[in-house]
């Protein structure tokens, strides 16, 4: 039984793999409705969550599968001070998988331990957010044509931006690949993902504080929110989160071919000015995100898919193995 | 100068860094121990200059992931019928399990009953250091207490 609790559980072949199922999903959803007919997926959101839950619960559906679940800990027995470990053996008696947000970091990894059925990350704390990147990889990949050669900007909040975490150490596995680190001092990437992600594997980064400044370099521009969830001290949210916002006048100095990226949910650091530049990919990645997650829980679940149900198919079901 | 009567069976935990030897006896939970132990505190060493000593009769057995994690220069002598039968060599070890906590207040541990806390050794630019596997916050070292006995 395979998890997906790091974005480096997946090798870049399985990741490959994952999003050529992706792929034929986009381009035929029809075709897998009833891939999942008779599986639940239990989604365990300890914290708020639109996008990302909706987006799991619309993927199973779409798969003809059922949901179940809570949407915040007060509606669990989180709230009666049940164990995240004793939580999962009992779900694991309810369905066939499960997606767990959890605003402590490292909480669906110590449900992957107790559980006897998939558990996937749906975000944990400010730590790490893998099928979000698999979301962003797959927008990459549509818009850049491959995974590796690019210059990507990752602007905003890289300290407890779990996505951008996710992100870079999923793309520093791929050729060609360098970070532009744009952050203000304060909410720098961890120390730990640059000395253990970027130096040790050797990948090309430079940290900046100006976003106009390195615009002209950039194949991907990431932004992401500052996330007044993350701060202990209301007065350091207010003082930073204004710090970049991305207007048209700004796009000025960028590629013709560069891809805007965001996660989702936007405040104001992306104006609704830009949303009609053709660079502006942050909406494709929303769609994106209920194909890669129905990807992915056919993955788990070792289903193939009805599409191509030739060589690649039964490899992707090898390498889930 | 002092004199300790050498072992008959137990274990020697020498080269330990001088001043360490208290913080080390509380970590190991020597203090249990019903058998004789002995503190030997700023002995002469050609090495060190200074160091402690721990002696502990009667028992062969020690955790050797807490002073790998201490101080792998530690030296370890099993001794039996009197006579050194093995010398332990220290690494430090790559799984923590319950020797320090994780300190993030955003980490799991830090509200999950029951859990274990271990910690994963890794390796960067700037040499090794322990993370916890739940979060990857580094070790923050032990109470002030014992961190004294950390080299």
């Amino acid at each position: 039984m395979r998890h997906l609790i790091d974005p480096l559980d997946f090798t870049v072949e399985e990741i490959e793999a994952l999003l050529d199922v992706a792929d034929e999903i986009a381009a035929d959803r029809q075709a897998f409705r009833q891939v999942c007919q008779g599986k639940t997926l239990a989604t365990l959101f300890y914290e708020a969550s639109t996008r990302t839950r909706l987006s799991f619960e619309a993927a199973m559906l779409n798969l003809g599968g059922n949901v179940l679940g809570f949407a915040t800990a007060d509606s669990s027995s989180a709230a009666k001070g049940e164990s995240v470990a004793d939580t999962i053996r009992t779900v694991s008696c309810y369905a066939d998988i499960c997606a767990m947000r959890h605003p402590k970091e490292g909480a669906p990894l110590r449900a992957s331990r107790y559980s006897r059925i998939p558990v996937i990350n749906a975000g944990d704390g400010g730590h790490q957010h893998p099928t979000q990147t698999l979301t962003d990889l797959m927008t990459i990949r549509q818009r850049r044509k491959q995974l590796g050669h690019i210059t990507i900007g990752l602007c905003g909040d890289l300290k407890f931006g779990r996505t951008v975490h996710s992100l870079i150490k999923s793309l520093a596995r791929y050729e060609g690949v360098k970070f532009i680190l744009i952050s203000p001092e304060e909410l720098r990437v961890p120390d730990y993902v640059i000395e253990e992600v970027l130096w040790d594997k050797g990948v090309p980064f430079v940290e900046a504080e100006d976003m106009e400044l390195v615009m002209d370099q950039l194949d991907i521009l990431y932004m992401t929110r500052v996330q007044k969830e993350r701060f202990f001290n209301e007065e350091d949210y207010v003082r930073l989160k204004d710090t970049y916002i991305l207007t048209p006048d700004k796009l000025a100095a960028a590629k013709p071919g560069m891809a805007i990226l965001h996660p989702l949910p936007r405040v104001n650091e992306i104006s609704i000015d830009v949303d009609d530049d053709p660079r502006a990919a942050y909406f494709e990645q929303a769609q994106n995100g209920v194909y890669v997650r129905m990807a992915l829980i056919m993955m788990l679940l070792e289903l193939a898919s009805p599409v191509a149900a030739g060589a690649r198919t039964g490899a992707l079901q090898k390498e889930v193995r | 100068m002092l004199s300790i009567d050498s072992l008959e069976r137990g274990i020697v935990i020498d080269h330990i860094k001088a001043g360490s030897a208290m913080g080390l006896y509380q970590l190991l939970n020597l203090d249990r121990l019903e058998c004789t132990v002995a503190i030997i505190k700023n002995a002469r060493s050609n090495k060190l200059g200074k160091k402690d000593i721990i002696k502990i009769e009667g028992m062969l057995d020690i955790n050797l992931d807490i002073l790998g994690y201490i101080d792998p220069n530690i030296t370890i002598a099993v001794i039996d019928e009197g006579k050194i039968i093995e010398k332990k060599r220290l690494v430090p070890p790559e799984i923590l399990r319950n020797v320090i906590r994780c300190k993030n207040p955003r980490c799991i541990t830090s509200i999950e009953e029951g859990v274990e806390h271990i910690f994963r050794l890794t390796k960067g630019q700037n040499g090794t250091r322990y993370r916890c596997v739940y979060c990857e916050q580094e070790d923050q070292g032990l109470p002030d207490w014992l961190n004294k006995a950390k080299v």
